[in-house]
């Protein structure tokens, strides 16, 4: 009798912790929640969130022809708001291709396929807008990464990458956004790091910003060396950051301080 | 093309007092930052906004180089009567920049 009630004990104990593994009792917070009330009112209006002027030089971007081929993105995808969803699946594996690429790699996949222009260079604000175009659609929407089983050893090596320990301070990602998430890094709150409002506005640039220019100001403040713009590491990071913030809602464009 | 967000309620009871919210994509640039090639890129501010309503100034704001890109100004105003609400931002580099909004009063 004993045995079977330890037993029982044990099992709704191995329950609990399943349902806290399975996200049932969600322990993940959007940097949006670790923000003031100012902040957060900045990104909820959408008069007042400075990531929608660019959202509008996306729309004017969409509408106009661009390249060889003389094609708009409209002519091949009609309105923007077909676009629902798109960028709560990035990165994913494009057709005929063997690697991830993240929005704005799709975005200029089109561009110098499709349109037969040349391709944005990283971080050029058309290329932004676009993105943060394409990241409005989905608002709302939880992240629902590809079931692509070609997108896990990707996904293994943003991961390791992630619980890497990198840097002349030798801090790993996971040090600060798994272990010391919540505290405070001088001012300001250590967020979960989930990416659920890229391109962000962050007010420290003063300028929209995709999670590559994050990451990259994250390397540097470790004083490690950052990743060639081109390089795979960004893409695999992103794979493995969206996956660990499935089915949290997409909040494009975000505010950030 | 002039990139703008407009915030102003299109209709108002005369006398209610509104606020009138506008953002404007700017850089808003200093002249005092070094670029890449170690020169100081040149100012480039808005240097000041004005609102008139019915061509009656009502809102007017001088900008210096310490106010941050993309500016967003919120002001009020009492509603007498109904028209257009201009709102014009100049600045640096000939920057010159006019919305207009309609608001009705009743």
């Amino acid at each position: 009798m004993k045995a079977a009630r330890a037993a029982l004990g044990l099992v709704s104990l191995f329950a609990a912790t399943w349902a806290v593994a399975q996200g049932t009792l969600e322990t993940r917070r959007s940097g949006y929640q670790d923000m003031g009330a100012a902040l957060r009112q900045m990104q909820d209006d959408d008069t007042a969130n400075p990531g929608m002027l660019f959202v509008q030089l996306g729309a004017a971007a969409w509408d106009k022809p661009a390249g060889a081929s003389g094609k708009s993105c409209a002519d091949c995808h009609g309105a923007a708001s077909g676009m629902k969803g798109v960028a709560a699946r990035y990165p994913a594996i494009p057709p005929g291709a063997d690697k991830p690429v993240d929005l704005g790699g799709r975005i200029n996949l089109c561009r110098t396929g499709r349109q037969q222009a040349e391709p944005w260079p990283a971080e050029h604000r058309d290329l932004l807008a676009l993105e943060a175009l394409v990241a409005l659609q989905s608002r709302g929407e939880p992240i629902a990464p590809p079931a692509d089983p070609r997108l896990a050893p990707f996904r293994e090596r943003g991961a390791e990458i992630y619980r890497r320990r990198q840097g002349q301070l030798n801090l790993s990602c996971a040090i600060c956004h798994d272990d010391n998430a919540g505290k405070q890094l001088a001012g300001v709150v250590i967020p979960q790091a989930h990416p659920t409002g890229y391109p962000i506005y962050r007010l420290e640039w003063q300028a929209l910003g995709s999670l590559q220019r994050r990451l990259r100001n994250c390397l540097v403040g470790v004083r490690a060396d950052a990743w060639p713009l081109d390089a795979m590491e960004y893409v695999e990071l992103e794979t493995y950051l969206m996956d660990r913030a499935r089915g949290m809602k997409i909040e494009s464009p975000a505010v950030r301080p | 093309m002039a990139n703008v967000l407009i915030n102003v309620p299109k209709t108002a009871r005369r006398g209610e007092v509104i606020e009138i919210k506008a953002m404007i994509l700017h850089p808003m640039e200093t002249g005092f930052r070094p670029g890449t090639n170690g020169r100081i890129i040149p100012r480039n501010i808005i240097e000041r906004f004005t609102a008139t309503w019915n061509g009656t100034e009502v809102f007017s704001m001088a900008m210096s180089p310490a106010i941050a890109a993309n500016p967003f100004v919120s002001f009020f105003a009492v509603a007498r009567d109904s028209g257009t609400i201009a709102l014009r931002w100049t600045g640096d580099e000939g920057f010159a920049v006019e919305e207009r909004v309609a608001i009705t009063v009743g």
